[in-house]
């Protein structure tokens, strides 16, 4: 168990070496930096749980498809849908495709899809974990010499990393439908010069931001969550704020993550 | 009762507690325990509710850290081992949870194989299974082999639990309140099962409980955890013998006068 209390049987309470509470801060940041630290140990040493993390993997995947697919969907036609207006008093409606896919790429669809997955697959995570701490199964992993953190922790990291990129890239071609469905019905796009103005408008270096950046999210939502259920107080109590904990760490962290990036992205682009 | 078939060896004591101290902030639960477990024997640890007992075998287990004093198992002093090292005395030790912490998303037959798959390398499909029925007949629980532990009662759980522990061939077992909330024909079905592990396994074991029958069917000695100590050891007989309100209680309530 990581925390310890080394202190003797009828010591005095120990002296805070800042406030109490700051020392509690610094003292549950090592303790993140170390479960995070522990998954980089141990992600690369065999045996591999194979068929878990496949299992993790169509989980993810199952879990977020359909929410993604309606919320990808309607994104697309409700944002066309409201650029319009604006684009029409420079009666520059032929960019709307243009607009569209950049906008997908380069910020809707990985925010969508992250924002959903720590909705949906973060919770779930929180919960699954906590109510394995709480009715001690975890605890029974240990003293089989099982390693829980491999099977429980690493396993789930890997398929939201590897898991959400990939629905990052659905959610962008779901969207990108949306928004022809919109703009051929109003301005009568053939389907071909849709994708010609997506493709010309997207660069290489769009793509690939936008792929590292879910990348991140997906390890974010699968960490956090890992990271709450795992250290969840006992208790049924434990388990819903494990859950809880899970879904609004992760959006926080998505959003300053996102922030970082765009800082990251616009210095790469004026280089 | 029937003599049972077994040798304890009294100069081999496969656990060995020293003034081991635990607290949870100003909660003071192990204030000082001396124990041994000598190979072979059954020892059944009582006390009320709260003493500490699980703290005591999940120290055990390493499970825990204790704050002051030493527990030696099998000659390694567990708080102080790497976590490779760890595991591998963890291998020689079977811990059944107070409420068996069956692993609830995995059938019976997964529950079963997933400590043996991840420690014995190299076994094939037949090895597996033939190890799984094995434990399972141990426990007299064949039929649930594709049963969910959602499916099943407590008392099936329970064996469940052992079957689980058992399937690595553990030196030593640590059952948590083996028969708490069960039926008296159960109950004993465990007590015997816990006798024939010892005997066909021949291993030494800890039985935290608050059953006397119980205590009086597998244990070879009791101890009983009163304020932190170990104050009381011996047979079940030298145990109760005597005037101490807060022991005869313990009597009183499971054989009812
Ligand atoms: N991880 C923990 N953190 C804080 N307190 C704990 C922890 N584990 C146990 N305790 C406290 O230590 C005391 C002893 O707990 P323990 O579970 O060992 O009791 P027990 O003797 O097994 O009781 P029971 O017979 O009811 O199972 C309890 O007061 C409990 O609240
Ligand atoms: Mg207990």
């Amino acid at each position: 168990m990581s925390k310890t209390n080394t202190k003797p049987d009828d010591a005095e309470p120990e002296k805070p070496v800042i406030t109490r509470r700051l020392d509690q801060v610094f003292l549950d940041l090592n303790d993140v930096a170390q479960f995070v630290a522990r998954f980089f140990r141990e992600v690369f040493v065999p045996p591999y749980e194979g068929k878990e993390i496949i299992r993790q993997c169509y989980a993810v995947g199952y879990k977020s498809l359909g929410l993604i697919s309606l919320t990808g969907f309607i994104t697309g036609i409700v944002f066309t849908n409201q650029s319009r207006p604006s684009l029409a008093e420079f009666g520059a409606t032929s960019w709307l495709p243009s607009l569209i896919a950049i906008a997908l790429v380069r910020a809707l669809a990985p925010l969508v899809t992250a924002l959903i997955a720590s909705g949906k697959v973060g919770s779930n995570i929180g919960a699954e974990l906590g109510s394995m701490r709480v009715t001690e199964q975890i605890d029974a992993m240990e003293v089989s010499a099982s390693n829980p953190y491999k099977f429980l922790v690493v396993t789930r990291v890997l398929a939201t990393t590897v898991t959400i990129p990939v629905l990052t890239m659905y959610t962008t071609f779901v969207g990108l439908m949306g928004a022809f469905v919109n703009v051929t019905m109003v301005e009568q796009t053939s389907f071909s010069s849709f994708i010609q103005a997506v493709f010309g408008a997207i660069t290489y270096l769009d793509i690939f931001a936008s792929v590292v950046k879910s990348f991140f999210f997906g390890f974010t939502i699968g960490m956090v969550g890992s990271y709450k259920g795992y250290n969840s107080s006992k208790g049924t109590e434990g388990v819903g704020k494990a859950a809880n904990a899970s879904v609004v760490t992760s959006m926080f962290l998505i959003f300053i993550e996102e922030l970082l990036s765009l800082q990251i992205v616009n210095a790469l682009r004026g280089g | 009762m029937e003599e049972k078939n077994k040798t304890i060896d009294r100069d081999n004591a496969v656990i060995q507690i020293r003034d081991l101290k635990k607290s949870f902030g100003d909660l003071h639960v192990l204030r000082g325990v001396d124990l041994d477990i000598f190979k072979g024997e059954n020892l059944v640890v009582l006390g009320r509710s709260g003493t500490g007992k699980s703290v005591l075998i999940k120290i055990i287990a390493g499970l825990l850290k204790p704050d002051a004093g030493t527990v030696t198992v099998m000659g390694e002093d567990v708080a102080n081992l790497k976590p490779k090292e760890l595991d591998k005395l963890r291998l020689k030790i079977g811990f059944s949870f107070q409420n068996s912490a069956l692993y609830d998303s995995m059938t019976v037959r997964e529950n079963l194989e997933f400590p043996l798959v991840r420690n014995v390398r190299d076994l094939s499909r037949a090895d597996i299974d033939s190890a799984v029925e094995e434990v399972l007949e141990n426990v007299g629980l064949s039929q649930t082999i594709n049963q969910m532990p959602s499916e099943l009662s407590g008392g099936q759980r329970k064996r469940i639990g052992i079957a689980r522990t058992l399937i690595l061939k553990p030196e030593i077992m640590l059952y948590d309140e083996p028969t708490a909330g069960l039926d008296p024909i159960t109950s004993i079905d465990i007590n015997n099962l816990i006798n024939e592990v010892q005997e066909r396994n021949h291993t030494s074991s800890i039985i935290i409980t608050h059953d006397l029958t119980c205590a009086k069917m597998t244990g070879d000695r009791v101890a009983m955890l009163l304020d932190g100590r170990f104050e009381r050891q011996g047979t079940f007989d030298e145990v109760f013998s005597t005037d101490d309100e807060r022991v005869k209680a313990f009597y009183d309530y499971n054989f009812i006068q």
